[in-house]
């Protein structure tokens, strides 16, 4: 490991306390030596042992909560009214009334529209998860049910099956809370959360400070 | 559990610690004997007589361990400022802890380092933790090639990433190591030090194949406003100078039914945790579902943390 490697046991302790256990611990010796040994009893051990317990199942109390989004998604026109508020519009509002384009896909960008957009999911059309007969204002699952944006792990699991399996398992996705739910709850995030449905590919960030071991930090001024 | 260890006195030869302690009380009468021994105190101010004439922590009784406990709040007042709140949470019967990280899944951030540092009460200057994150070469497991000072982007191209803390062996060689039965394995599977009895040898630090064990060279300096209040007496609590440390899989909070801090400070969802005895549990599900690996099989170690890829 490229780990600091502590430097052998024996001599290197701060004096003062621990010297003094030692020195206590040969008193205690003398003591003993003049003492009679055999006159105690056995050792007490408080702590029972978990081997005869049979497993710990509590019924559950408390819910998994799975964090969802508010619903469907709103249009922003890049424009502000009067009170400096960004202008929003409702996805059916264009599309009730465009025919929609089966040719539009993630894999190359839009030629005239939604621009920023940044597609980069497999070569998957738009119209294989937007709803464009209820104007995008729902998804749609592989066999044309309509699926509201707030259950879109649906749409997700329909093509990721082994992840939403894992997900079921708590193996992905992750969790906070109580793994004891007869204690607590449990809050879960969405796949949307971790993912952008559009460019799912988790995104590379800035690592925390590196950690230090205190030993190894000490080491130099010590021995 | 099996019988007490013994541990060997140069003097004596076998025989067990509180026996001695006994012994010594009964030849010159506790009173008289901690008198005789009081000037030894003197030498330092962190340790007092009653301290060290405390019983192992396992043969307190509770009234006992309450009053350690509240003596350890009052010194936390002093020494560090906080108002702290020192518990003991047992094990629950029925349940052996096991943790699972998924390493496709890890993407190297130490979010988790980062939370066990302020969860652990640990080192502000050196920005101590339990947990160490190997960026690794992808292709193999090779620790020597591993680096945990890594300051870049994460994921890098053609790295992945292994943290690795405490793995709470079965078999563990740092537990056979203490020479005075200071760290132990708990009913529950968790590996726990005695601060309060730890003589500070570092032969655990020694014998533990994964570097999970710190040593306190120094005071840990915490400003007072950041020490993590809920505190367990064999988990986060401040440690005094001198002794040995590790992770406890945050034993004052998963005693309470609660995750690992590390866990839900994970991004990514790379970490799972549970009862392997519940049938039903997430980690159970791992162990049985996904290929499981552990570190340095071949040691016998028997690690309760496992490690597995998604493909
Ligand atoms: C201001 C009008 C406008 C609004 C509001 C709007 N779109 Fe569009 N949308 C368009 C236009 C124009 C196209 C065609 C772009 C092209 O063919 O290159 C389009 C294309 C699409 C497509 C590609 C499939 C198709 O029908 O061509 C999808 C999917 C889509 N929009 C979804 C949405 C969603 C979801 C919302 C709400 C968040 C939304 N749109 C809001 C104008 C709009
Ligand atoms: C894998 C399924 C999927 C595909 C393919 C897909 N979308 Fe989406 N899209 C979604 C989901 C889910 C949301 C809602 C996200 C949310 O709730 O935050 C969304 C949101 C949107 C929005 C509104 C939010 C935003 O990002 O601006 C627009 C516009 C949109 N999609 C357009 C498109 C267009 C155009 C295409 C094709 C080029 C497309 N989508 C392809 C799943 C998809
Ligand atoms: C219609 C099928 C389909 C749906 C629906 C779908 N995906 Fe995908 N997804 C794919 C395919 C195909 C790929 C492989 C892309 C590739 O290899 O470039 C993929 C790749 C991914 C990846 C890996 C990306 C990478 O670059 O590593 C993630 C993450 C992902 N999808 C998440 C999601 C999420 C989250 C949803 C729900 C919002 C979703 N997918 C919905 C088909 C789908
Ligand atoms: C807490 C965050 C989080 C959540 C929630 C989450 N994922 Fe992921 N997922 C990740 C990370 C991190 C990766 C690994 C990405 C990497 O290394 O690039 C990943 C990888 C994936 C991949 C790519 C696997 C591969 O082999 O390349 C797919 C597909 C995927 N997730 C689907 C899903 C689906 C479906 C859901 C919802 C059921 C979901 N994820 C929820 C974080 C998350």
């Amino acid at each position: 490991m490229s780990v600091e490697d502590p430097s052998p046991p024996a001599a290197a302790r701060p004096p003062g306390r621990l010297l003094a256990r030692f020195v206590l611990l040969a008193l205690v010796g003398v003591a003993l030596a003049v003492g009679a040994v055999a006159a105690f009893g056995p050792v007490r051990v408080a702590r029972p042992s978990a081997e005869v317990a049979l497993p710990y199942t509590p019924e559950p109390k408390f819910a998994v909560e799975i964090r969802k989004p508010a619903g469907p998604p709103v249009f922003h026109t890049g424009i502000k009214d009067a009170n400096g508020k960004s202008v929003t519009m409702a996805c059916a509002e264009c599309h009730k009334t465009r025919e929609p384009n089966a040719a539009n896909r993630l894999g190359r960008p839009m030629a005239f529209f939604h621009q920023a957009l940044k597609g980069q999911h497999g070569n998957l059309a738009c119209v294989a998860c937007h709803n464009s007969t209820e104007a995008n204002a729902s998804l749609r699952l592989a066999d044309g049910t309509s699926l509201p944006y707030t259950e879109v792990m649906q749409l997700c699991a329909q093509c990721h099956g082994p992840q939403y399996r894992s997900y079921q398992h708590g193996a992905h996705g992750g969790m906070a809370g109580y793994w004891d739910l007869s204690k607590g709850g449990r809050t879960r995030a969405n796949c949307v959360d971790c993912h952008n449905p559009h460019a799912p590919k988790y995104q590379p960030v800035q690592p925390a400070r590196a950690t230090n071991d205190r030993g190894a930090a000490k080491e130099t001024g010590h021995e | 559990m099996s019988e007490p260890k013994k541990f060997a006195l140069p003097v004596l030869g076998e025989v067990d610690r509180r026996t001695a302690l006994k012994a010594g009380a009964a030849t010159l009468g506790v009173t008289a004997w901690a008198a005789a021994i009081q000037p030894w105190f003197e030498w330092t101010t962190e340790l007092n007589v009653d301290e060290f004439l405390q019983k192992h922590y396992r043969e307190l009784t509770a009234e006992q361990k309450l009053a350690v406990f509240r003596h350890l709040e009052e010194d936390a007042k002093k020494q560090y400022g906080a108002d702290v709140h020192i518990s003991d949470p047992l094990p629950l019967p029925g349940v052996q802890y096991a943790y699972a990280l998924n390493l496709s899944i890890c993407i190297g951030c130490r979010k988790c380092a980062e939370a066990c540092h302020v969860e652990n009460n640990h080192d502000r200057p050196t920005h101590q933790s339990y947990i160490r994150v190997f960026e690794m070469q992808k292709g193999g497991i090779d620790f020597a090639k591993g680096d945990c000072h890594y300051d870049h982007p994460v994921p890098a191209p053609d790295k992945y990433y292994m943290p690795v803390q405490c793995q709470h062996c079965e078999n563990a060689p740092c537990v056979k190591a203490c020479p005075v039965e200071a760290t132990w394995a708990e009913p529950d599977g968790i590996v726990v030090v005695d601060y309060n009895w730890c003589i500070g040898c570092r032969y655990c630090e020694a014998a533990c194949p994964y570097h999970a064990r710190r040593f306190n060279w120094q005071k840990p300096e915490i400003p007072a406003d950041e020490v993590n209040p809920n505190q367990g007496y064999l988990s986060n609590r401040v440690r005094p100078q001198g002794v040995m440390e590790k992770c406890t899989f945050c034993l004052h909070r998963v005693r309470e039914g609660r995750m690992p801090a590390c866990l839900e400070a994970c991004p990514t969802g790379a970490r799972v945790f549970g009862n392997v005895l519940d049938p039903d549990s997430e980690i159970r599900w791992v162990l049985d579902n996904k290929r499981v690996f552990v570190l340095k099989e071949e040691l016998g170690t028997k690690p309760r943390f496992f490690y597995f890829f998604d493909k």
